[in-house]
């Protein structure tokens, strides 16, 4: 009984206790994805090697201190590439939530807030995104845009729209049928004031979880549609343009192993702190 | 090891329960006789609930209760769950608080019914049956052929309770134990499951442990009180003792603060007003109607209504859950349109005008919702939240804003601290106080109250009370006052109209109406308000949901009620409305 007292606290507590004390996976993921960030803004700082530069007789060396992530098949450094193919491959998955979050949100706002017939026009213009697989949508608009990654961000985005569109209509519903609004109304509120002040504060915290939770997704995404040539081409270092040609030497895994184990890394990092934002919010 | 000829049926001694490092209830001791019924009274955070539910071994993961629980004499305290079971249903039965949760939606209830059977002999499932509907029809189901075969949706929350109490009872055990088995219900629904409880415990000899946060109801329901405030007893012992002479400052202060038992608490605040009677009526509402077409059918909610409220009085609209006074208020908010009926505020008809005009009629007419906990913004500060209509219908310059909303926080007994919390950092009162600020910033003529401290515990629904008071004799606003809480009512309205299925049954000055209502509706609700002193005399049993359904109940209370014609006994009597 002692044990379990101590280990199995009412739901009550454990929220508060959550909330008081971030937990320490939440803490590593926290630290790793400020690393990554930081990678983005500014890589020079973090390796004195350029990302372009070969030195022919260093190729294929393994990890080493020099070579962190050893060096490719021109002698770059492998470390000094993930490093820098981190801007695009990480800012790029922003600009994609960043659209998903505006065009999702204003349409599921609109949706949620109007109802009746912009609501039964939007809904089906949402059904209509989420019947195309998203990554299917993602290569269709790419092939159209071209082939660059700044487009491969903007197809993610598009898809990741109605995603976000669904949450905010159902939040926005939620929150407005909430006593608090009609008690702005009461106190004189106009509708404007009671759509940004009232409901768009409370409508927008599970909005804020989802796009970090879609943060990651993005990263996947936009690695993927690297990966099959859809982003910028070589001498480009995205993530998965790294993993791509990475997986043409299998007599060097290093070149595969890091960049996948960053990617991979950087989405957990971000879907363990959406989960803790989730749980705390 | 179980004497079912112990003189004691439960005993309680040094029970202390912790949830992790925190204790919640102190070495609490009491005892409850076979036959005998007992109430366990606090406010919400007392422990109460802890203690009934260590009693039945119910407490959540990680909570440890120490000390000592004696049944029929024997330790269950420290029983291995495997033993405690075959007592736990068997011989303490549980009478949960909402009715509505406590069942599952999914099962019809004669499926559920089964599962209390599955506890007692006999194993034959026709006889179960047999014993089931006997047992509901017992309980007072009307129709418990229908109850059977009925998912819980199907039936009213006073029909759920009912049958929750059936299901307790099936096993025939020794003792129940009811977690405010009527918080949910309305007043004269109230009534019935306590009269079926106390029934039980006369009849059957069923041992009664009855939590609640109702003092009146403990005094006139139980025998013997204990007395709970943040997890320490304060006061224990036989009923009429505890009420007479209680021991503890709480107790004094509980009962003090009882409306039921206080009729006249507030007449010395209320006596400072000199409302102007002669002067036009501040609101009058007439012929008032409203229909609302529900899956095709046509309900009329609000039929005609009809009344007027004087300047710097208190009206109060009187009702149970579905009677038409919350569509009647929302109605004279404009927050809905009615199909007929004139609305006229200061002489003025609110019907037909533009948004803006209304807008501008409203911000003399302001609402204080029932339910704190959902009627502030959870992401504004409490100063925003009562500077929010200031800004909004721009009242006074912007930079005397900061000062009138510090003052208003002042007179409703809030610190200028408090503006700069969210309401998840306030209790249900602080929470209650801020949502009067923000009605009253406006400084209007009108404040329309919807049940403003039902979710409230009663100490804090007198301070509450108290402060709408002197605002009103200060300010000399006025108020419609929406309640189900006759005995509320009493103490602060001037004058009534009682609502049933959306007509006016009766109306009048609140002295009239109550000492003496005309209509049966009233009398029940009347007679559905606690009498501690009558305990004896009023018990009445009540079969049926439907009020005024049953000839021979009417004639009852009605025999109670006359006793308030004779000038003699009005006063006692009435006095404990």
């Amino acid at each position: 009984m002692t044990g379990a007292a101590l280990t199995m606290r009412r739901p009550v507590s454990a929220t508060r206790a959550i909330a008081a004390s971030v937990p320490l996976t939440t803490l590593v993921s926290l630290a790793f994805v400020a690393i990554v960030l930081a990678w983005a803004v500014a890589p020079g700082v973090f390796t004195s090697f350029d990302p372009a530069v070969g030195v022919p007789e260093d190729k294929f060396l393994a990890p080493s201190a020099e070579h962190l992530f050893g060096t490719d098949q021109l002698g770059r450094d492998q470390f000094a590439r993930v490093l820098f193919g981190t801007q695009s491959s990480v800012l790029s998955a922003l600009v994609a939530v960043a659209i998903g979050v505006v065009v999702g949100g204003v349409i599921g706002l609109i949706a949620g807030y109007f109802g009746s017939w912009p609501d039964v026009a939007l809904a089906r213009l949402v059904d209509v995104l989420l019947a195309i697989p998203s990554f299917l949508l993602a290569v269709v608009i790419v092939s159209s845009l071209g082939f660059q990654t700044i487009n491969a961000a903007i197809a993610t985005g598009v898809s990741a729209v109605a995603v976000f569109a669904r949450v905010m209509r159902s939040e926005v519903i939620k929150t407005r049928r909430a006593v608090f609004v009609e008690a702005s109304t009461l106190q004189g509120g106009s509708r404007a004031h009671i759509l940004f002040r009232h409901i768009l504060p409370n409508a927008s915290r599970s909005i804020l979880t989802l796009a970090v939770l879609q943060f990651g997704l993005s990263i996947l995404v936009i690695a993927g549609l690297a990966f099959l040539g859809y982003g910028d081409p070589p001498p480009a270092s995205d993530w998965g343009l790294l993993i791509s040609s990475g997986k043409d030497y299998p007599r060097a895994p290093w070149l595969l192993v890091f960049p996948a184990a960053i990617t991979i890394a950087t989405v957990l990092a971000i879907n363990r702190i959406s989960r803790w934002l989730r749980k705390t919010s | 090891m179980v004497d079912s000829t112990h003189p004691d049926l439960l005993r309680v001694e040094g029970l202390t329960v912790a949830y992790g490092r925190n204790d919640v209830v102190f070495d609490a001791a009491f005892g409850l006789r076979r036959g005998e019924s007992l109430a366990i009274i606090g406010e919400s955070g007392s422990g109460k609930s802890t203690i009934a539910r260590s009693i039945l071994r119910l407490l959540p993961e990680g909570a440890k209760a120490r000390g000592s629980v004696q049944f029929q004499g024997a330790e269950t305290l420290s029983l291995p769950e495997r033993r405690f079971r075959p007592l736990r249903g068997r011989e303490i039965g549980f009478v949960p608080q909402d009715p509505g949760n406590a069942l599952n939606p999914v099962r019809k209830i004669g499926n559920q019914a089964h599962a209390a059977a599955a506890l007692v002999e006999p194993r034959d499932s026709r006889l179960r049956r047999a014993l089931i509907l006997d047992t509901f029809e017992r309980v007072g189901l009307r129709d418990p052929q229908r109850a059977y075969d009925s998912y819980p949706h199907q039936l009213s929350g006073g029909m759920l309770q009912r049958v929750l109490i059936g299901l307790a009872v099936i096993p025939a055990p020794k003792l129940i134990v009811a977690d405010e088995p009527t918080s949910a219900l309305d007043v004269t629904i109230q009534k019935r499951i306590l009269d079926l409880l106390s029934e039980l415990q006369t009849d059957r000899g069923i041992g009664l442990l009855l939590v609640t946060h109702d003092l009146a109801i403990a005094a006139e329901r139980t025998d013997r009180i204990v007395v709970l405030k943040d997890g320490r007893v304060q006061d224990a012992g036989a009923t009429a003792a505890v009420f007479t002479e209680p021991s503890s400052d709480y107790t004094v202060r509980l009962r003090d603060d009882a409306p039921a038992l206080n009729p006249d608490r507030y007449s010395a605040v209320r006596g400072i007003r000199r409302p102007d009677l002669t002067a036009r009526p501040r609101i009058e509402v007439s012929d008032l109607t409203k229909t609302f077409h529900v899956d095709g059918r046509a309900h009329t909610a609000v039929d005609r209504v009809s009344f007027s409220v004087a300047a710097g009085t208190t009206h109060a609209l009187v009702g149970e859950s579905g009677s038409g006074k919350t569509t009647a208020l929302r109605l004279l908010l404009g927050l809905e349109e009615a199909d007929e009926g004139t609305i006229r505020i200061d002489g003025e008809s609110i019907a037909g005008r533009s948004l803006s005009e209304v807008r501008d009629i409203r911000r003399h007419l302001q609402l204080v919702y029932q339910n704190p906990f959902t009627s502030l913004d959870p992401s504004w500060r409490v100063g925003a939240i009562v500077r929010e209509p200031l800004d909004r219908y721009g009242v006074g310059a912007r930079r005397d804003r900061a000062a009138l909303v510090a003052s208003t926080l002042a007179a409703v007994g809030l610190s200028p601290a408090h503006a700069k919390r969210r309401p998840s950092e306030l209790s249900g009162g602080q929470r209650q106080r801020v949502a009067i600020a923000r009605a009253l910033v406006l400084e209007p003529e009108v404040i329309v109250f919807d049940e403003p401290t039902s979710a409230l515990d009663v100490s804090v629904q007198s301070e509450i009370v108290q402060i709408l008071l002197h605002l009103q004799a200060e300010r000399g606003l006025t108020y419609l006052f929406v309640s189900h809480d006759l005995a509320l009512v009493r103490q602060v309205a001037d004058s009534v109209s009682v609502l049933h299925a959306g007509v006016v049954v009766e109306s009048g000055p609140a002295e009239r109406v109550l000492n003496d209502p005309h209509h049966d509706y009233t009398r029940g609700l009347l007679a559905a308000v606690p009498r501690p002193e009558t305990r004896v005399e009023t018990r009445v049993v009540a079969h049926g949901e439907a009020l005024a359904a049953t000839s021979v109940e009417t004639r009852v209370e009605t025999s109670v009620d006359t006793q308030v014609h004779a000038p003699v006994d009005a006063e006692p009597l009435a006095r404990t409305i």
